[in-house]
């Protein structure tokens, strides 16, 4: 891991040095934030405070331990662990569990649960994701003019070779296998654990992977802001609507035209394989985002 | 079996304390990492594959991939400043 931020480091602080404007730029920055830290470790070495550190600590102990004796004595009045006669198996659970294949189709009772029983909360979720990598983008994206793109580019080209050759040799195996397991993931979320959260956290994890191996330009060749935007708001829409025709259906007691299939099928439980890869692929797009802001300022 | 849950208990324990007490932020975040993957075969051991599975892939991978960037933005990153901590 060291390594990738290593090489990755190094690669940046490359494209700073030959770009003079940045350059500058950058080192005023530098120096802002090193008088700020400087200034912070001044306050603490200098022992003003030291009255109030051991205060602050000894109260900060005494409220931990508050707390966790608060929330022990809460838990022992929780129902043991497993029990039968809890009151968390009720009528309720023996409803799902028996209708449930015979009402969603999806063999893995949890997809069933989440994106057909319980999928307006899963719709709430999707929009919680779309919301906080929108609020990730305004905070750090940073507009460039054209020119400056451009000039990027042929700076990176320069140093697309230099990134760490263990990193790229091991990213060449690793990646197709990720990316596959992570789509494995996604389809089968109604026939074996997983599902649209975790398969497209994992097909992120391998984006994020080919990037920091590859450098920006190879991934922009399939991957840039203009496809992360379409396919966000179009995979939340398709979801949005769908939900939709569910809650019209439901709601005036229609018979729905989607089909649940044979349970076990991989074609089958009707909306929820849709809904899963709407759910994963946003949920990728989101992690790879996220990183490609928090490293680089852009998508 | 239940021996081996108890052991992954304890190393949780250890992982939690030793995170707030150390001093060097990459080594408790490296230590945060294995807190991750630990807890995701405890969610085996208590029958939910599916959180298992999200929690190795967020908890072990995307999450301590962003604090390493954030470590790197504020320069903690680098050995230099590591040997003199």
């Amino acid at each position: 891991m060291n390594k990738i931020f290593k090489s990755l480091n190094d690669f940046v602080n490359g494209v700073q040095d030959e770009k003079e404007n940045v350059h500058l730029k950058h080192k005023n920055k530098k120096h802002h934030e090193k008088v700020l830290t400087e200034r912070i470790e001044d306050i603490v070495e200098s022992g003003e405070n030291k009255g109030f550190n051991k205060f602050y600590n000894v109260i900060a102990i005494l409220l931990a331990c508050v707390i966790i004796a608060c929330m022990i004595y809460t838990v022992s009045f929780l129902p043991s662990f497993g029990d039968p006669t809890n009151p968390a198996n009720n009528e309720v659970v023996q409803a799902y569990i028996e209708n449930g294949i015979r009402d969603t189709g999806a063999v893995n009772f949890v997809a069933g649960m989440i994106l057909n029983y319980r999928a307006f909360d899963t719709l709430g979720e999707s929009t919680v994701l779309f919301i906080a990598a929108t609020t990730v983008i305004i905070l750090l994206f940073k507009h460039k003019t054209k020119e400056e793109e451009k000039a990027e580019q042929l700076e990176e080209a320069k140093y697309e070779d230099k990134h760490d050759l263990i990193l790229r040799h091991g990213a060449l195996i690793v990646v197709p296998a990720t990316l596959v397991f992570g789509v494995y993931v996604l389809f089968n979320g109604h026939l074996s654990p997983g599902g649209g959260f975790s398969g497209g956290t994992i097909m992120g994890a391998a984006l994020i992977l080919y990037n920091s191996a590859f450098g920006d330009n190879s991934t922009k060749t399939f991957f840039n802001y203009g496809i992360h935007k379409v396919i966000k708001i179009s995979a939340l829409s398709f979801y949005a609507l769908s939900q939709l025709y569910s809650f019209i259906t439901g709601a005036n007691l229609i018979e729905s035209i989607i089909p649940n299939g044979i349970a076990g099928n991989l074609i089958s439980s009707g909306l929820i394989l849709p809904l899963n890869i709407c759910v994963g692929f946003e949920v990728a797009c989101t992690m790879f985002g996220f990183y490609s802001l928090f490293d680089r300022e852009e998508i | 079996m239940i021996y081996v849950q108890y052991i992954l208990i304890l190393f949780l324990l250890v992982c939690a304390i030793s995170v707030c007490v150390t001093n060097n932020l990459l080594v408790s975040l490296i230590i945060f990492t294995a807190y991750s993957l630990v807890m995701s075969v405890i969610w085996l051991f208590l029958e939910s594959p599916d959180l298992a599975i999200t929690e190795a892939a967020v908890g072990a991978g995307v999450t301590s991939i962003l604090f390493f960037i954030t470590l790197k933005k504020v320069g903690k990153m680098t050995d230099k400043e590591d040997s003199d901590e």
